[in-house]
């Protein structure tokens, strides 16, 4: 019964040489990694080249640039299974894979910029509740919660059909996982009604997880963090860089696993009008943002806003701004770029340029305080990017690992569609007295 | 309760950094070179700045410390309470609970909160001469301006055994006492007959950036008039 879709399971049962060699390549830079931290720690936070007043650079970066990312998928998912969007099916678990792993590296981010990660346990033990980094512990806790078992339900009946056909490790592990999925009709009712439930309550979570990260910036009183828009225009950019990190995995799934006959150009093409539609979006608040800095010309505000534009910080706005908005809308906008390659090019376009824009936003303030003390043009050191590049490499390994355990595209879904229910469309009977 | 509060009297003030090797070490500061300090290493509690005050047509040298805010930025962001305002307007700090996530140190706008990158490294010859009242700080924790409280600590102590109510002679800190030319005083502003009382009632008197709303328990007072 599952031969109809054998592409989705082979890859999953099968670890062939290619996979063998990236998962070396990549544990190699996770190892690298891991010896960078270690230095890290055995040194103290003098490992990178943070300083007074910069006491922030790339790990929060990394932080609130994961963070967003994760919103590619629950929010996505979540929001295309309740609007009944048929051609999400597909897509929504891979999406929802991003979600669950990438949170994971956003919270570790936090603990690598601890100068003291032994006691990173004293926000809980000692919290204060005034602090918007405590609201972000309890709200990305919410999150990943509820986000894992936003993955986990649609899986199980998933994971009833790989625990039929294995044996072995994989057969106890399946069979644990599928706590006793049977398919009768009322545990689907129950399924569905849970899935329902869920996709409702990840959207408000998901939307206070990013403002309330972006609060952790416009809370203070610095020049350029304490804006009242930071809130929506953090979670705009998240879900801008989301979509983008969806596109992007799928296009690699789709090539590496051959799955052609699922990931077809109108996925792609759709996500890419969502795309366009966010990047349109991100333009608006950007503008919104620099405009009435600059037209309020309070003059520590001006002082930022003057090291982003044509300051030292020039050269990553400029580019966060063609990478963010320029490249991605003319190939968005025209149809006939709106192909899988376009799409591709436009969502790696957007990846880089959120990260800069993260990065643009936490070190310029930082770097231009309102006191007068001597400050210094901040590079990351050798620990920072090589534990950048850990985080990237263990998130890719990671959704590798995924692959080879879980299905990639949720199986029963794509049944539970085909064939495509035909909805009649139909103009909805106008009430009575009422002329079209 | 005591408030307590300290005025600099900028016209009277030398800039010659007394107070800031005075302070340095009173509070075992650890030290830092030209090279360190170029890269936002440098570990001081007190420093003078070339800050632009208003009225002045050139940059005026300002002994810069924790401002010891009523409503300081730094203690509502901290996670751990670390960092908070103790009943006598103090700003401390638990080095133990510090989780070091710098939150504190970013939420200040006079960025007078300082990290411990590394650990202190002192020289075997300044190790014997550390004060003995002052804990050392551990790799990974933030710091600042204390008001040299362990001096409050000992005069209460002091006051104690003697079975009289503290004195303001009593406690002053390190940059106050060390001050050649008298430009810095100290007291309890909840005391109307206090120095610091009347000196902060003066119409040269000044909180820095008060327009912030962080109420400053340092005040200034204007140079030049």
């Amino acid at each position: 019964m599952s031969d109809a879709h054998e592409a989705v399971i082979q890859p999953i049962l099968t670890i062939g040489p290619v996979f063998r060699r990236w998962a070396v390549a990549l544990g190699a830079v996770v190892a690298w990694a891991a010896i960078a931290w270690s230095w890290q720690l055995w040194h103290g936070l003098g490992a990178t080249n943070l300083g007074r007043p910069i006491y922030w650079g790339l790990y929060i970066t990394n932080f609130v640039f994961f963070i967003g990312v994760s919103h590619a998928g629950t929010l996505i998912s979540a929001i295309l299974r309740i609007v009944q969007a048929e051609w999400r099916r597909p897509i929504t678990r891979m999406a929802e894979v991003i979600t669950v792993l990438v949170l994971f590296f956003g919270v570790g981010n936090v603990v690598l910029d601890l100068g003291r990660p032994d006691r990173a346990l004293n926000v809980i033990l000692h919290p204060h509740f005034r602090s918007p980094l405590l609201w972000d512990v309890s709200s990305i806790t919410v999150y990943l919660t509820a986000s894992s078992i936003y993955l986990y339900l649609p899986l199980i009946p998933d994971i009833a059909r790989l625990r039929d056909r294995t044996s072995g490790w994989r057969g106890r592990l399946y069979r644990r996982l599928a706590i006793g999925w049977s398919g009768t009709p009322r545990q689907w009712q129950r399924l569905e009604r849970a899935i329902g439930v869920m996709a409702v309550l990840v959207i408000p979570i998901a939307v206070s997880v990013h403002t309330v990260v972006s609060w952790v910036f416009a809370m203070t009183i610095q020049p350029m963090w304490h804006s009242t828009i930071f809130g929506p225009y953090f979670v705009v950019g998240a879900i801008f860089s989301g979509i983008a990190a969806i596109i992007t995995a799928m296009a690699i799934v789709r090539r590496v696993y051959h799955l052609e006959r699922y990931l077809r150009p109108e996925h792609f093409s759709n996500l890419g009008l969502l795309l366009l539609v966010m990047t349109c979006l991100w333009f608006y608040f950007t503008f919104a943002e620099y405009l009435t800095t600059w037209y309020g010309h309070e003059p520590r505000e001006l002082a930022v806003f003057n090291a982003k534009l044509s300051g030292p910080f020039a050269p990553l706005f400029w580019m966060m701004f063609v990478s963010c908005f320029v490249v991605p809308f003319v190939i968005l906008a025209n149809p006939r770029t709106r192909t899988i390659a376009g799409t591709v090019v436009a969502s790696i376009s957007v990846n880089v340029g959120m990260w800069l824009e993260r990065f643009t936003i936490v070190v310029p303030s930082l770097s231009n305080p309102r006191a007068p003390v001597l400050t210094f043009m901040y590079r990351p050191s050798w620990v920072e990017w090589s534990l950048m590049a850990g985080c990237f490499a263990a998130f890719a390994l990671l959704y590798m690992g995924f692959t080879k355990v879980f299905p990639i595209i949720s199986m029963w879904e794509l049944e539970a569609a085909a064939p495509v229910p035909v909805r009649p469309v139909v103009a909805a009977p106008l009430p009575m007295g009422v002329r079209p | 309760m005591a408030r307590w509060g300290l005025v600099i009297d900028l016209d009277r003030c030398t800039g010659c950094q007394a107070c800031v090797v005075a302070c340095k070490h009173e509070n075992n500061v650890p030290f830092s070179t030209p090279e360190t300090a170029r890269g936002g290493r440098l570990m001081t509690w007190l420093q003078l700045v070339a800050a632009d005050l208003p009225g002045r047509p050139t940059a005026s040298a300002l002994p810069l410390m924790c401002q010891q805010c009523d409503r300081p930025p730094c203690t509502d962001v901290c996670p751990t309470s670390a960092t908070y305002l103790n009943p006598e307007g103090i700003v401390a700090q638990i080095y133990p609970r510090c989780i070091g996530c710098r939150y504190c140190t970013n939420a200040c706008p006079y960025a007078v909160k300082v990290f411990n990158w590394t650990a202190p490294d002192w020289p075997d010859a300044m190790a014997p001469m550390r004060n003995p009242d002052v804990s050392l700080r551990p790799k990974g924790v933030v710091e600042t301006c204390t008001f040299c409280h362990h001096r409050l600590i000992a005069a209460r102590e002091r006051a104690r055994a003697a079975g009289r109510e503290i004195a303001p002679d009593d406690y002053v800190p390190a940059c106050v006492a060390t001050c050649p030319a008298e430009a810095m005083v100290f007291g309890d502003l909840s005391d109307p007959h206090s120095e610091v009382a009347a000196l902060a009632g003066s119409p040269r008197a000044f909180r820095w950036m008060e327009e912030l709303g962080t109420q400053p328990k340092v005040i200034y007072l204007r140079e030049g008039e």
